[in-house]
């Protein structure tokens, strides 16, 4: 198992200013000016310092200077290290000191979201990424906890492989600062990544074998194939979760656009508005979402494709949701945000609806507006 | 300052009992039959057709080595009779005196195929407790066929199914609803009897919704299944508004009482207005469980229900106790006969020997002893209570988190309970799944232990946190001071890895026989 470090020294550094983010040196040079202090770097040593007692002498290949070395200063590390660049500030200097890595198996980076995607962007084929949680926005499915976390479960990816599980289909999540700061959430989704995730070993006293969360997924998708009815238009949102449904009709879905199912043909991909009001016609319209991590938005938040329109002829009893009960629990509220632009459809909208968490199994949520 | 045990487990590395011994090894040897026993009796006593044609794989060792081994193996354990707060497990002292009354012949040598007059005794003693289930529930009827809690609430099923089927509506009646936060037993058998599972999730008073029931429960509700205070600690105090909303959607409603131990004497299902409801003996009342003796769900109704259970039911027929096989309405068995008999007289002799007022001051005494370790674990640094913005008393148990210690220290509650055998302590319940709480332990104390016990128990907590904070690495590789270091998880998920039988662990593992004396 070879390790790759790599350090984004800005990030994190907008949150504590109250600047929401930090992509970009513009933001940079401002969260700087107002006074923060860079955390990344100590974050960092934090993980290190538990991986080196944990596993000493343990092979990092990583960079030189603040975007990685540097945070290792005096630990038992073996750290093997690329050639030396000069720093833009920008995102740049991530993906070029991904790119100066040897081939790795797994890519550690300390960062927030915006690093995740600079990482993903150039990373290599069947590469696995986990992040160091430094950032300000940190929604993506790549972190771990903590710190700590990171560094044992670096500790663990070395020495104690039973202790890992990989996911292969972690969602790479951002969110505009630029909307975040003028006070809209609106995540969305950029792409799917390998993920190393710590197993969480079961007591054997009670348990018996575990329900995955991919399988009780594909059950519930099953589920909703079983229940589709002819003639009726199906608009498949975005996210992995709405995807399973399409996989589930033996289609690929497009996972970060909005696809149509028609009598189980797929009637279109990656399409918008216009294409799905289009596809519509007088059909009664059915429509397949998934939930995004953390925030809980149904609709309004990276899938505007399907518009008030479209979910008014679909209606409240139209919505076909899917979520694993795990996500469901780790919503920092215990509720749905749809915010479709149209007051009195979010209204409408409102109240306990059905999430589809597995095999004939569902979990009650309540729908608000934001 | 509170004693912090010192323990080392013995370690022995013995072979399995199946690749121990030497041939001709016996336990006993027994003389030949002499020729006149032989004339009396012939020699060929047991029918051919059921004579074994090849001999019986089993280990040949003397008596006294199968005594050793097992004295070993015994000693690689905990032996169960540590401090163990084991939540939601309700952990008991299952007393030698009820365990002797089921060793005596009018218990242990009774079949159920007996004629019923010949088994007036027992029958009494099961038809007594149920009249006594009947006082702590309200309920009319109860039976003791279900071998556990899960199989109880499976009961509860099945009754539900038979009673939608006689009214012919069980094609509309399709849906379970319950809490995310219920016995996961609920949901589970539901979906085994075939319902739809509909979960509500937990807001925040720590318990789902009122809005969130009336929004589930429609003409296609079949039954409710709750526990109350579920396993964070946390009673429901809507609970009769919740049975009201439920039954006027028409649908059932079941009070798992998985979680009776706060609330035993304090509360009866009935009142609260429920159909049904559930206790398990080897729980709440004092009988054995797991690895220590099969266990009992007692299951009980009203009468409105009651032609629906199981059959046979234990009733009073003037002064005989009679099996009532005739119930037409029946959804049949959920198990033979009529139950785990030994458990359910030890279950009465706990009951019997407690009496009404001590069963009312054990329920006190556990909710007393949960919110004294609330009180000493809050002053644990690294440790946090679920729902820590609810101001109630917890009831007899509560979820704590390790959130703040893990995210300081990378220990988790898995690495926390490992270490805490070094002490000769029970490794703790964490939660079941999923887990909503970071990293989660649920202690229970119960009525049993002493303050010195449960002070040592927590002192125990307060050690393994400080060592997180100094040395983790001592917490992550725990165990030390045990038989066995670390158990890799993955082999309970691999059902190409496990075993139960030395058949299967011989198939397997790809092992040639090698059990001495094999033919």
């Amino acid at each position: 198992m070879r390790i790759g470090l790599i350090v984004n020294p800005n990030s994190g550094l907008g949150g504590a200013v109250g600047l929401k983010g930090t992509d970009g040196p513009d933001t940079v040079a401002e969260a700087l000016r107002r006074g923060a202090t860079p955390q990344a770097g100590l974050r960092t040593r934090t993980a290190l310092e538990l991986l080196s007692r944990r596993v000493p002498k343990a092979t990092l290949f990583s960079a030189p200077g603040r975007l990685g070395a540097d945070w290792a200063m005096g630990l038992p590390l073996d750290l093997r290290l690329s050639r030396q660049r000069s720093l833009t500030g920008a995102g740049y200097d991530t993906q070029q000191a991904v790119l100066d890595l040897p081939p790795v198996d797994v890519i550690v980076f300390a960062g927030g979201d915006g690093t995740a995607r600079d990482v993903m962007s150039v990373i290599p084929e069947g590469a696995a990424i986990l992040g160091i949680p430094c950032g300000v926005k940190m929604h993506s499915g790549v972190f771990a906890v903590t710190p700590s976390a990171t560094g044992s479960m670096m500790a663990d990816l070395l020495s104690n492989q039973d202790r890992i599980e990989w996911q292969n289909e972690a969602e790479i999540m951002d969110i505009d600062e630029a909307g975040l700061r003028a006070g809209v959430i609106a995540p969305r989704l950029y792409g799917l990544a390998r993920t190393p995730v710590s197993r969480t070993l079961m007591q054997a006293a009670k348990g018996g074998p575990r329900m995955n969360s991919a399988s009780a997924l594909a059950a519930a998708a099953a589920g909703v194939v079983r229940d589709m009815t002819a003639e009726t238009l199906y608009v498949i949102g975005p996210g992995t979760s709405a995807g399973a449904v399409m996989t589930a009709t033996g289609h690929r879905p497009t996972t970060l656009g909005v696809d149509a199912l028609l009598n189980g043909e797929m009637v279109a991909q990656d399409t918008d508005a216009l294409g799905l009001n289009r596809l519509a016609q007088d059909r009664p319209v059915g429509i397949v979402l998934g939930v995004t991590g953390q925030q809980g938005f149904l609709l309004g938040r990276g899938n505007q494709q399907i518009d008030a329109n479209i979910i008014r002829r679909a209606g409240r009893g139209g919505l076909i949701i899917l979520a694993t009960e795990e996500k469901l629990a780790a919503l920092a509220q215990p509720c749905l945000f749809v915010d479709t632009g149209d007051l009195e459809l979010d209204a409408e909208l409102g109240g306990f609806i059905r999430v589809r968490t597995g095999e004939a199994r569902e979990m009650m949520m309540r729908v608000t507006s934001c | 300052m509170t004693r912090i045990p010192e323990f080392h487990a013995a370690k022995w590395n013995e072979p399995v009992v199946m690749e121990m011994g030497r041939p001709g090894a016996r336990g006993q040897l027994f003389p030949a039959p002499e020729d006149e026993v032989t004339k009396a009796v012939g020699t060929d006593l047991i029918p051919h057709a059921m004579v074994r044609k090849d001999r019986a794989e089993l280990p040949e060792i003397t008596e006294f080595e199968a005594q050793r081994h097992y004295l070993h193996l015994s000693q690689m354990t905990l032996g169960m009779m540590g401090i163990s707060l084991f939540g939601t497990c309700t952990m008991k002292y299952n007393s030698k005196t009820a365990e002797y009354a089921t060793l005596r012949p009018e218990v242990a040598e009774l079949h159920p195929y007996q004629h019923p007059d010949t088994l007036q005794g027992v029958l009494e003693i099961i038809h007594d407790f149920d009249c006594m289930l009947r006082s702590l529930s309200g309920m009319d009827q109860f039976i003791f066929q279900a071998g556990g809690g899960a199989d109880a609430a499976y009961t509860m099923t099945a009754v539900a199914r038979a009673y939608w089927q006689d009214r012919g509506m069980l094609g509309q009646r399709t849906e379970m609803v319950t809490s995310a936060q219920s016995h996961p037993c609920n949901p589970a058998t539901a979906a085994a009897a075939g319902f739809k599972v509909v979960n509500l999730p937990l807001e925040e008073n720590g318990y789902p919704s009122l809005e969130a029931l009336k929004a589930a429960v429609s003409d296609k509700t079949a039954l409710i299944m709750l526990n109350n205070p579920d396993d964070m600690g946390i009673y429901n105090p809507e609970i009769k508004e919740w049975v009201k909303v439920a039954k006027e959607a028409g649908a059932l409603c079941f009070y798992d009482h998985a979680n009776f131990n706060g609330v035993m004497g304090k509360l009866s299902a009935r009142e609260l207005g429920f159909d049904a409801c559930m206790f398990m003996l080897h729980k709440t009342f004092g009988a054995p469980k797991a690895g220590g003796g099969p266990a009992v769900g007692a299951y009980g109704c009203t009468d409105e229900l009651a032609p629906y259970l199981p059959c046979p039911l234990i009733v009073q027929d003037g002064a005989r106790y009679v099996l009532d096989e005739d119930r037409p309405k029946s959804c049949g068995k959920v198990r033979e006969f009529w139950g785990n008999v030994p458990q359910v007289v030890k279950a009465y002799a706990w009951a019997r020997s407690m009496g009404a007022e001590g069963i009312q001051l054990a329920s006190d005494i556990s909710v007393v002893a949960n919110n004294y370790m609330d009180k000493k674990l809050a002053e644990i640094p690294g440790l946090e209570i679920s729902n820590p913005s609810i101001d109630l008393w917890r009831m007899e148990m509560t979820r704590w988190s390790l959130g703040p210690l893990t995210e300081a220290t990378g220990v988790t509650t898995v690495d926390f309970a490992n270490r805490m055998a070094d002490y000769g302590i029970d490794p703790y319940w964490m939660s079941h799944e999923p887990w909503i709480v970071a990293e989660p332990f649920t202690p229970e104390a119960g009525e049993l232990w002493s303050k010195e016990d449960i002070d040592t128990w927590i002192g125990v907590i307060a050690q393994i946190a400080e060592e997180a904070r100094t040395n983790p690495e001592l917490v992550k590789t725990a165990p030390h001071n045990q038989a066995i270091a670390q158990v890799k998880g993955d082999v309970f998920e691999d059902p190409a890895k496990w075993a139960m039988t030395w058949r299967a662990h011989v198939r397997k593992s790809g092992l040639q026989d090698k059990a001495n004396g094999a033919a």
